[in-house]
């Protein structure tokens, strides 16, 4: 290295310090101390004396791959992000389309109606879908008995909940992936569609070959965000139901957020939170992988 | 130092920053250089004399706990005392973490459940020695088995400030209707009225709302049959042995029979308004719902409803699962009028105590505001206040207290209280229980099951603890 070269590098280090030290020191140091707490059995006994703390290897690991329960949260993760990912990509560019088609007067004003539960705090939501749900006085029964449906339980009935709650964050979250889709479809440039109708091309045609393909960076964009953000669900199930009836709502960081700061399990809770990074990581290559393939 | 001392003290400051501040014109120098001197001697001087006593407090309490302190400051001239409000949803994890962090507060309120977590951290201070100084009678003066899950291994780790336990809520009308005109005194008389009640009420109605994520019935009604829940000093569990299994069968069939309905307390929109339509008669719940239903059943139901101390569980004959008609005495004891000739069944020591940090440099100060809280006198105010019922019992001949007519019933249980185990993992074991309680509700798994799969969890659970022990540590 010159010293030329010496002292770019410096010079560099000193700009990015004031980012960098905060990111070592809030991020990465707290993330080292969680993996080296996953191999360890740090308890409400251990954080009394430290010679009451053990050294368990891959314990908590072997423990969390043997125990129904986190099965059971990885389960119903799994069930979160299936259904509710699409569901809610889907949803998104539906309303996206809608709002952003020449037909639609006000554009702006449904724009914000859509947009605002994503800023609406989730506590506030929640009471107000509890009511919507209740069995006797919601009124989503209310609205079903027009139709004939018997009342359905939709908190407390095992098979419901999580249909409830998946309903519940696919209305408060859809707003955002909408903003981005409709970013994204203001960027096509209107040349190609005047082209396409010219070609007679139909509307199906003109969103099959036009809108989808040029949309492809932000729906890739959106599906990672919206996997990642699926992946940890929490508040939704931890206002609403606790995780029940009967553990169907359970999700593996409220599974973790129990073990670690209520019972105060760190070594186990931090095993959790490594193995649901490990399965976020996975899935991202995956979906990068899949796209990368498409577009090559 | 006096008042013209600290005025200099002032004068000596401003000048001293005034040379040292950068060059700014001189005018906002020294205005800046005098406030920052004001603001350097209020925090010295009176700090000097003055003692902060930093006490952390959850919910309500926390609010109505400050019209207490202005008598404590005024006796106490020398004292302060600042009041951090903690959520209750939060006061476990914020000990913990005020613990983890070294901020203690000096004086605490904690549940009693928490006692042996904190006395496993070594977080709070012994006051066995400072306790000799009170009266012999002040402390038979607690009820007992509320004062006696303040003790561990012999040591007083915090007094009781207001006391909690569960009974029966009911509909007076609803019961009477069902040929009840006074409560029931044995399980077999409850169970008789609620089949009763259920019958009456139809298929939308139910006659108790027991909320199957609790765990509190069960354990009581074990605790009552002589269960022991855990074996071995706290090292194993013991759900399997026959009292237990007993209790825990008798609740199944609560649900069973369809007496109780198979929802937990998140599903329940409105309770209050669930109670007042009769959608249930009995609740078991604890003293903050006096209040609660006090404030919140509509008028036309204030009236008619009342609260009963539990019977007792130790003599119940019949147990068992799929019993469609409970098997009763020949001639149940209700109709033989004998109201009063049974004894009142144990139910939960719960509550809440003040505890002094260990590490605290004002255990002193922290101290004097603990004996303040707990005099007689201060427990009924607070009661007025708050509605908590006094974990002293001379505080209840209060008029406020003595004429409630729901405490009554409360007065009467709090002398048949047993505690669940003193030990850290209690409350994770109690959450398992809940846990299977409800599969072996919803069916999922047979009773064998379920109590086989609760002792494993529970063994899993005390591993540590057994570690421990093994090891001559002491957890």
């Amino acid at each position: 290295m010159t010293g030329r070269e010496r002292h770019a590098a410096l010079s560099a280090g000193i700009f990015l310090a004031p980012a960098l030290l905060p990111i070592a020191v809030f991020f990465f140091l707290p993330v080292l101390a969680a993996l080296l707490l996953s191999f360890t059995d740090f308890d409400i006994y251990a954080l009394g004396d430290l010679n009451r703390l053990r050294f368990v290897g891959f314990a908590n690991y072997l423990q969390l791959l043997q125990s129904p329960l986190f099965w059971t949260a990885l389960g119903n993760t799994f069930y979160f992000v299936l259904v509710g990912g699409p569901l809610s990509v889907a949803i998104s560019l539906g309303a996206a389309l809608l709002v952003n088609s020449r037909l639609t007067r006000f554009p702006s004003l449904f724009r914000t109606a859509f947009f605002l539960p994503v800023v609406t705090t989730l506590v506030a939501v929640a009471v107000v879908w509890r009511y919507l749900y209740h069995p006797r006085y919601g009124l989503l029964n209310y609205g079903l008995s027009w139709l004939g449906i018997e009342p359905i339980d939709w908190l407390g009935d095992p098979d419901w909940a999580m249909p409830a709650i998946i309903l519940m964050a696919v209305w408060k979250n859809f707003g955002f992936n909408m903003i981005i889709f409709i970013a994204g479809l203001q960027n096509i440039p209107p040349q190609l569609y005047e082209a396409a109708r010219i070609d007679g091309a139909s509307a199906w045609r003109q969103f099959r070959h036009i809108t989808l393909p040029l949309l492809g960076p932000t729906f890739l964009f959106v599906a990672l965000m919206t996997m990642i953000g699926y992946f940890q669900m929490f508040a939704e199930p931890y206002v609403m139901t606790q995780g029940g009836p009967a553990n169907r709502t359970l999700s593996v960081v409220l599974l973790m957020y129990e073990e670690g700061f209520r019972w105060w399990n760190m070594g186990y809770a931090s095993a959790a939170a490594f193995v649901l990074f490990v399965l976020i990581l996975a899935g991202t290559v995956l979906q990068l992988k899949l796209r990368g393939g498409e577009r090559s | 130092m006096g008042a013209a001392g600290s005025d200099f003290k002032v004068l000596a400051q401003t000048a001293a920053i005034a040379i040292t501040l950068p060059r700014m014109s001189s005018p906002i120098r020294l205005l800046l250089a005098a406030l920052l001197a004001l603001g350097l001697s209020g925090c010295g001087s009176p700090a000097d004399r003055t003692v902060v006593v930093e006490f952390w407090a959850m919910g309500q309490e926390g609010e109505q706990v400050k019209a207490l302190l202005p008598e404590f400051e005024r006796r106490h001239p020398g004292l302060r005392v600042r009041v951090q409000q903690i959520p209750w949803s939060a006061a476990h994890e914020k000990l913990l973490t005020a613990y983890a962090g070294d901020t203690m507060p000096d004086l605490f309120q904690l549940g009693n459940t928490w006692i042996p977590e904190f006395v496993a951290l070594r977080a709070v201070e012994p006051l066995d020695s400072r306790l000799r100084a009170w009266p012999a009678d002040a402390l038979t003066d607690y009820f007992p088995g509320i004062l006696a899950t303040n003790r561990l291994d012999g040591q007083t780790y915090a007094l009781p400030w207001y006391v909690d336990t569960r009974l029966f809520f009911y509909r007076t009308d609803l019961l009477a209707a069902a040929g009840f005109a006074e409560p029931p005194t044995t399980w077999e008389g409850w169970l008789q009225a609620m089949t009763r009640l259920k019958a009456l009420a139809g298929s939308e109605r139910h006659a108790i709302l027991l909320p199957i994520n609790e765990w509190q019935l069960p354990v009581i009604l074990a605790l009552q049959r002589g269960a022991t829940l855990l074996r071995d000093r706290g090292q194993y569990g013991h759900f399997q042995d026959p009292r237990f299994r007993e209790a825990f069968q008798f609740y199944l069939g609560l649900f069973e029979q369809g007496l109780a309905p198979p929802v937990g307390n998140t599903q329940m929109a409105n309770l209050y308004r669930e109670f007042a339509n009769g959608a249930f008669a009995i609740y078991v719940s604890g003293p903050w719902n006096i209040g609660e239903f006090g404030r919140r059943l509509p008028a036309a139901v204030q009236p008619h409803w009342n609260t009963a101390p539990l019977p007792n569980f130790a003599d119940f004959s019949s147990v068992g699962r799929g019993a469609n008609t409970p098997a009763l005495r020949a001639t149940p004891p209700w109709q033989e009028g004998e109201q009063d000739g049974h004894e009142v069944g144990a139910s939960l020591a719960g509550g809440a105590s003040l505890a002094l940090g260990r590490t605290s440099p004002r255990r002193e100060a922290a101290w004097r505001l603990l004996e303040f809280l707990a005099e007689p006198k201060q427990q009924a105010r607070f009661y007025q206040l708050t509605g908590d019922l006094p974990a002293r019992q001379s505080a209840w001949t209060d008029p406020a207290l003595a004429d409630n007519r729901y405490a009554q019933a409360f007065r009467r249980q709090l002398q048949h209280v047993r505690a669940t185990p003193a030990i850290p993992e209690w409350e994770r074991i109690a959450n398992k229980l809940a846990y299977h309680a409800e599969r072996a509700i919803r069916r999922q798994v047979s009773v064998d099951e379920a109590l086989a799969a609760l002792d494993r969890d529970v063994d899993h659970i005390l591993e540590k603890r057994r570690w421990l022990l093994s090891r001559g540590l002491p957890p």
